[in-house]
């Protein structure tokens, strides 16, 4: 490699210095992959056999059994919990909204564990 | 990989992807970041390249024979980016272009702001035909060597030593353009 090449790659490593990522993404991609994993654990384990006895308890541990066994699982807790809020605004009715929310929990769990 | 990671434990194959994602999160960030041009977008890309790894993880690691899978993420990334483009029927926006505006607080672009000829290279880098810059980010922001190139374009070894050689060349004459012109 001649010397004028050599500088040209220099440069070109220069211009081209690694990016580094957003700290607010380092730690939201941290979090989602590792401890809401722990968080959905705790809440299967800390919901208690009487409160099953309303079927209106049963979304949070259902989810939570769903997305409890890996730390990607995480992921479809966090999407469809936005899309819950998005969707709770516009929202007249509680029942449609707890379907279509549990609906989401079973797509994203298809789309994130397809091989799991 | 031997036989024993047909029965990886969850526990370990999380703990393993984790480990994979704290060594390569600035990788993949800094090839989305360059192929995308904006933080926005970039961050998402990036989001969504280790929501796919994490999907197909287990398989990745049974085939990698022991392989690194930096280039198996940097092909993830790629082939969102794809169809990131495809999808909303737009080009790449340059961060390279807007490398002096979009990013103040950027460690990368604070370096190269002020520095015309840096300036110019990333101007030059931005019109190169995609496998080419695709091939200089890997090169020069990820520091991959041919092999890993190779492994992540779907190329050999010689393919990718020719294509980052033509790349560099043509950049340099990109560069010298309109040196020579004003002379």
């Amino acid at each position: 490699m001649t010397s004028a090449a050599a500088d040209f790659e220099a440069l070109l490593r220069e211009a081209l210095a690694p990016v580094e990522p957003p700290a607010d993404l380092a730690q939201r991609l941290e979090l989602t992959l590792v401890n809401l994993t722990e968080l959905a654990q705790e809440e299967l384990e800390a919901w208690e056999l009487p409160a099953m006895r309303d079927p209106r308890n049963w979304v949070r541990p259902v989810a939570a059994a769903v997305v409890g066994t890996t730390a990607g699982t995480a992921l479809v807790l966090l999407r469809v919990r936005a899309r819950h809020r998005a969707r709770a605004a516009g929202s007249g009715s509680l029942r449609e909204l707890a379907g279509r929310t549990l609906q989401d929990i079973a797509e994203e769990t298809r789309r994130v564990l397809p091989d799991r | 990989m031997g036989d024993s990671d047909a029965t990886t434990s969850k526990a370990e194959l999380d703990a393993r992807f984790t480990e994979l994602y704290r060594a390569h999160l600035r990788d993949v960030y800094s090839y989305s970041y360059y192929r995308v041009g904006n933080h926005h977008d970039a961050e998402d890309l990036t989001e969504q390249t280790f929501l796919q790894a994490y999907r197909h993880f287990e398989r990745a690691l049974r085939e990698s024979g022991g392989r690194p899978l930096r280039p198996w993420l940097i092909r993830i990334a790629h082939n969102l980016a794809a169809n990131f483009y495809r999808d909303r029927s737009r080009k790449p926006e340059s961060a390279i272009e807007d490398a002096g505006v979009i990013s103040s607080v950027h460690t990368t672009e604070s370096l190269v702001e002020g520095r015309e000829e840096l300036q110019s290279i990333l101007a030059g880098v931005a019109q190169l035909p995609d496998d080419r810059r695709e091939a200089l980010i890997m090169r020069f922001a990820l520091g991959m060597d041919n092999r890993e190139i190779a492994r992540a374009l779907g190329r050999t070894d010689g393919a990718t030593k020719v294509l980052l050689h033509r790349a560099i060349r043509q950049l340099e004459g990109i560069v010298a353009a309109p040196e020579e012109s004003q002379a």
